[in-house]
């Protein structure tokens, strides 16, 4: 650590800091500033040359005056202190402690900036996770070393669906639960509590690890705190060998913290006036999570991000469903006929879903089933849309049955109990009681011997119309 | 003697080095660590240099090194199978030796020294003789399904003075000696350097006359692509752009496929590792990695790199071409290249046009499509490259500068919608969006090939499916009831083509591949079925008869029931399924119910 001050600061805007006649400062260099009081601020090199340095600073440049200003650069990049310790406690995005207990003493720091992980190195996310819940489990399925994000919108449940997956997610057959990283940045202090009492009251407590920053804390911390999150989940998961994972929200704070910063440096806008590196800044993110030869551990990725005016298209979801392996998008619409968890199904997609699910996973039927469900319910949607042009009595005997296939598929198979940890046979099984709605020929996606095996009609003359079951 | 020099300015991958001598274009190493870069730009005795790795904690004042060479690619055996990085990075070396991060500054020969081939030379070559660049000295098998010609490189010409015998040599034994006009000899090896901003040379471009076969039906049958073309798939996230581009890597009968991840997902990549090696190629019958080759830069990866991670992967296309090998070539995804050009010319501060993207997206773009073509090579026949880029439209609009740019240049566009993804219709190629300029050229083949009608009744189909778009947005208004049978019949026979051809599992072993002659059987059997249908409707026959045969539903499903060895037993069952119609037609006809 050097411990020479300069005090050249030549200009102080928009949270950068320029320090003129520093020789050989390191790009990505770790800064303290000291301003009048005496009090310190965090900075990173973002710029360098002999002649002047940039300097981001983390809580801005407010009340720093030329004059009275001493910057002091610690050469070393942003590292993170790692232990076992590190369970059990609370991080803002510095990797300083939040929960006023002393500092993690450990010999053992990284940098926050991994090199990127080898291709060669990965090895495909199979294992199938159980989350209880029947719209990921059974059409969406989540495997270990996955990044699902939840696209979500002001004021539906990603919360409470967030932490339901925490409490529930466990492989199908071992009692073994994760160790969870939990990443908030700016997120309001009651979003903040509702996760910590969520941990303590499930008991998993000692087995989180939390970076947190607040709404009103500085904006520039919210682009380290997730690199700091995912450090410690690096760790947990590829040196202590732990299944670990790692619940990041609100990706769009992140995302709005990214574009201040890119303009305050002046950097050439590309959508929304978020800069054009946005995606690769985004998949540095995203892409640490997954499976690694020979690791016993895993990185399980579910960000949570809020679509700004409800619009999937947002630059913010549009990139990162680009980037991560599917998305469970969240319906406002769903959520106010009071259905939870309101999953909008249509533009849900998990991509590793095929190879973690079926005979040697889940059960035999379960790919096609999950596929006969979409085209069903994308269907009756269609005859709903209808229904509601020509009214519900105009519609042929066949799509009435469609019309009762989609309200039966919403109330009972999407919506279910907070507390409610449905196994993934109970799922299917739930499955096949909505597909029996309707005749087996109008099931073109499940094989023959599905039908027969799940079926509840399978014996039935196929031509001739399926006596009506009453719903349960 | 290498240039020396010192670093002036860091400004995240760009940086300013002062190095006089230093040529645009030209590599250099940077930093004590020795980073990789490539000079964007020269002023005066500084330079611009993008560099392909992280340049965190590297100080102004630390030494700069040029290397005297533009980014180049070694070109010879051992490429096939393997996986290397954006600029050709042997990735499972670079595992094996450095562990599971990839680390900085570190550059292994991307091709092994260690291993020997075995050459067998030309027989008809004796020395003494005149050759010139491209003309083959001998071959090596690389693997089972590949036979890899040696070739003179393209810069080298002379007079051959000494070639070595048959027998087995690493890559870094001389197997030829060339007397060059000046005098000087030249030391030829099983593998060369080329840089790979520059098209290799060939003798001329030739037209493409035959049709890329991939196995899938909406893109062989409906939306063909000639070898030697040049293909787009734009579409959404989640639409399956990836498994498109893996599909045609899997089937397609090229003899070479070389796909590039260019800034996507590492898993994606894992995928292909994982599962080619066990998938056979239908047309050798051999693994499919023998022939494939991976060029991963994926998201997480230096940007920079991800800008040459493209013309790494289109230059060793040219040169399995120039062996007289079809050669396809994957670009996943060509915006995440775009986007790299993007962020480096932000940098720089150059004035953004669209978008944010550099005035100079169009002409980068067309000029690497340009790469693609089928040529006659200087001595191994034709040889072609066909080209297909994904393209990711910022929230699946295809107005955005760099899907329109692309569709001017291409002549197959594979248009990806998210309707039909989100309904589980795959591969969610539209039928309306899409295009392909090359239909009368494939039908020639189609037709000399496997059936005279092919165009015919492709034409029928696609008729039928824009009836049916019509159609449907009569019933979406009024409902189903307001149309005649004939119509309603039309809505059957188009629900029939979309599933009993048009989708297409990828998943299902019997599915994910169909021969052109199965392609065409059941397009022809479900045409032929429809007209039927038609005859009867017409002679009053009501149409809820039609839709409910039991034949139908066993019609959606013959892809997956029979096998492409298996089309004896498709025709057999096309014959059922005809007679049930005419059986209908007789039941009719005793009841005199028909009107004619």
């Amino acid at each position: 650590m050097s411990a020479k001050e300069y005090r050249t600061v030549s200009s102080a805007r928009g949270g950068l800091l320029t320090v003129s006649q520093v020789p050989g400062i390191a790009f990505g260099d770790r800064v303290e500033i000291r301003d009048s009081q005496g009090r310190k601020r965090n900075g990173q090199v973002i710029r360098s040359s002999n002649i002047e340095v940039l300097i981001q600073v983390f809580e801005g440049t407010d009340h720093l005056d030329l004059e009275n200003t001493w910057v002091r650069f610690l050469d070393t990049p942003l590292e993170i202190s790692l232990s076992p310790e590190i369970l059990g406690r609370v991080f803002n995005g510095l990797g300083e402690p939040k929960d006023g207990r002393p500092p993690v003493v450990s010999r053992l720091h990284r940098s926050i900036n991994a090199n990127a992980f080898n291709p060669a190195a990965r090895t495909y996310p199979k294992e199938f996770i159980q989350t209880g819940i029947s719209t990921i489990d059974g059409l969406n399925s989540l495997v270990r070393g996955q990044k699902l994000p939840i696209f979500s919108a002001s004021g539906l449940p990603h919360n409470r669906l967030a932490a339901q997956i925490v409490r529930q997610a466990k492989l199908p057959d071992e009692e073994s639960h994760f160790s969870i990283v939990f990443a908030a940045m700016g997120v309001s202090y009651s979003d903040a509590r509702f996760f910590q009492e969520e941990f303590a009251s499930s008991g998993v407590l000692g087995n989180v690890v939390m970076f947190i920053n607040l709404a009103d804390e500085p904006p520039v911390e919210r682009l380290t705190l997730p690199r700091m999150a995912l450090t410690a989940a690096e760790y947990l998961a590829f040196d202590l060998d732990r299944h670990v994972l790692v619940v990041m929200t609100d990706m769009t704070h992140y995302a709005e913290a990214l574009r201040e910063v890119a303009t305050a440096k002046g950097d050439v806008p590309a959508r929304k006036g978020y800069p054009g590196y946005l995606y690769s800044d985004l998949a540095e993110i995203y892409e640490r999570s997954g499976r690694i030869k020979d690791r016993h551990g895993s990185i399980t990725l579910v960000p949570v991000l809020s679509m700004p005016s409800d619009d999937i298209t947002h630059p913010i979801p549009d990139l990162t469903g680009y980037i991560t392996e599917g998305q469970i998008v969240l319906s406002r619409e769903l959520h106010n006929q009071g259905v939870y968890p309101p999953v909008h199904i249509s533009p849900s997609l998990s991509r590793l879903m095929k190879d973690g699910i079926g005979k040697d996973f889940t059960r035999e039927d379960h790919p096609h089933v999950s596929n006969q469900l979409y085209a069903l319910y994308a269907r009756a949607l269609e005859t709903r849309n209808l229904a509601s042009i020509i009214g519900a009595d105009e519609l042929s005997a066949r799509d009435q049955r469609y019309l009762e296939f989609a309200d039966a598929f919403e109330k009972r198979f999407v919506a279910q109990g907070e507390d409610e940890d449905r196994s993934i046979v109970e799922t299917l099984n739930l499955a096949w009681e909505l597909l029996s709605l309707l005749p087996p020929t109008a099931l073109t996606r499940v094989t023959e011997t599905e039908m027969a095996k799940y079926h509840h009609h399978a014996g039935n003359e196929l031509r001739q119309p399926v006596q009506k079951e009453p719903l349960a | 003697m290498t240039k020396q020099g010192v670093i002036k300015d860091i400004n995240g991958p760009i940086v300013t080095i002062i190095l006089p001598g230093v040529a645009n274009g030209e590599q250099v190493r940077i930093g004590e660590l020795g980073l990789y870069g490539e000079v964007i730009s020269l002023q005066g005795s500084e330079a611009l240099v993008q560099i392909y790795e992280s340049t965190e904690m590297v100080r102004p004042g630390e030494p700069v090194e040029g290397l005297s060479h533009p980014l180049s690619v070694e070109l010879g055996p051992g490429l096939m199978g393997g996986i290397f990085d954006g600029v050709q990075r042997p990735l499972e070396k670079m595992f094996l030796q450095a562990g599971d991060q990839i680390p900085r500054g570190v550059s292994p020969d991307a091709l092994d020294r260690e291993s020997q081939w075995t050459f067998t030379p030309t027989e008809s070559l004796e020395p003494n003789t005149q050759v010139s660049g491209g003309i083959q000295l001998g071959s090596v098998q690389e693997t089972e399904s590949v036979l890899h010609r040696i070739l003179v490189p393209p810069d080298v010409s002379g007079e051959l003075i000494e070639i070595a015998p048959e027998g087995d040599y690493s890559l870094d034994q001389t197997i030829a000696r060339v007397k060059t006009a000046d005098g000087e000899i030249r030391r030829l090896k099983l593998f060369h350097r080329w840089p790979v901003r520059q098209p290799r040379p060939y003798l001329h471009r030739d037209h493409s006359s035959e049709p890329l076969i991939t196995g899938q039906r909406i893109l062989d049958t409906f939306f063909p692509l000639m070898k030697g073309g040049k293909g787009a798939v734009p579409g959404p996230f989640g639409a399956g752009k990836t498994m498109v581009q893996h599909q045609v890597a899997r089937w397609s009968n090229a003899d070479i496929v070389i796909y590039v991840g260019c800034g996507e997902r590492g898993n994606e990549l894992v995928d292909v590792l994982d599962s080619f090696p066990k998938l056979k190629d239908p047309y050798t019958g051999r693994s499919l990695m023998e022939r494939t080759l991976l060029v991963a830069n994926t998201s997480n990866m230096p940007v920079v790199a991800r800008e040459a991670s493209i013309y790494v992967g289109i230059t060793i296309a040219e040169y399995y071409r120039d062996q007289g090998h079809d050669v396809v070539m994957l670009a996943d995804s060509t915006s995440r290249w775009a986007e790299a050009l993007r962020e480096v010319s932000g940098r720089l501060g150059q004035m953004p046009v669209e978008e944010g993207y550099p005035a100079y997206l169009a002409s980068r773009l067309s000029a690497f499509y340009e790469r693609a073509g089928r040529v006659e090579t200087y001595d191994c026949g034709r040889g072609s490259v066909s080209l297909i880029g994904a393209v990711s439209p910022p929230g699946g609009d295809f107005s955005e500068p760099v899907t329109s740019h692309t569709k001017e240049i291409i002549q197959t566009f594979w248009a990806l919608s998210k309707e039909l993804a989100d309904a589980r219709h795959y591969p969610a190629i539209d039928w309306v969006d899409s295009f392909s300029e090359d239909v009368s050229t494939a039908a020639i083949w189609w037709h000399e090939q496997v059936d005279r009608n092919w165009e015919k009744r492709r034409g029928q189909a696609l008729s039928m499916l824009a009836r049916d778009a019509e159609l449907s947005r009569i019933v979406n208004l009024v409902g189903p009831e307001a149309l005649s049978s004939a119509q309603r019949w039309i809505l059957e026979g188009a629900a029939l083509i979309k599933e009993g051809v048009l989708q297409q599992s990828a998943l299902d072993p019997v599915d994910t591949f169909s021969s052109p002659e199965k392609q065409f059987l059941l397009l022809d059997t479900i045409l032929a079925i429809y007209d039927q249908g038609a005859d009867l409707i017409e002679l009053g026959v009501p149409v809820q008869e039609l839709s409910d045969l039991p034949i139908l539903a066993k019609l959606r499903r013959c892809k997956e029931v029979y096998d492409s060895d298996q089309l004896d037993q498709l025709r057999e069952f096309r014959e059922q399924a005809i007679k049930s119609f005419e059986s209908i037609r007789s039941e009719y006809a005793q009841r005199g119910e028909l009107t004619s």
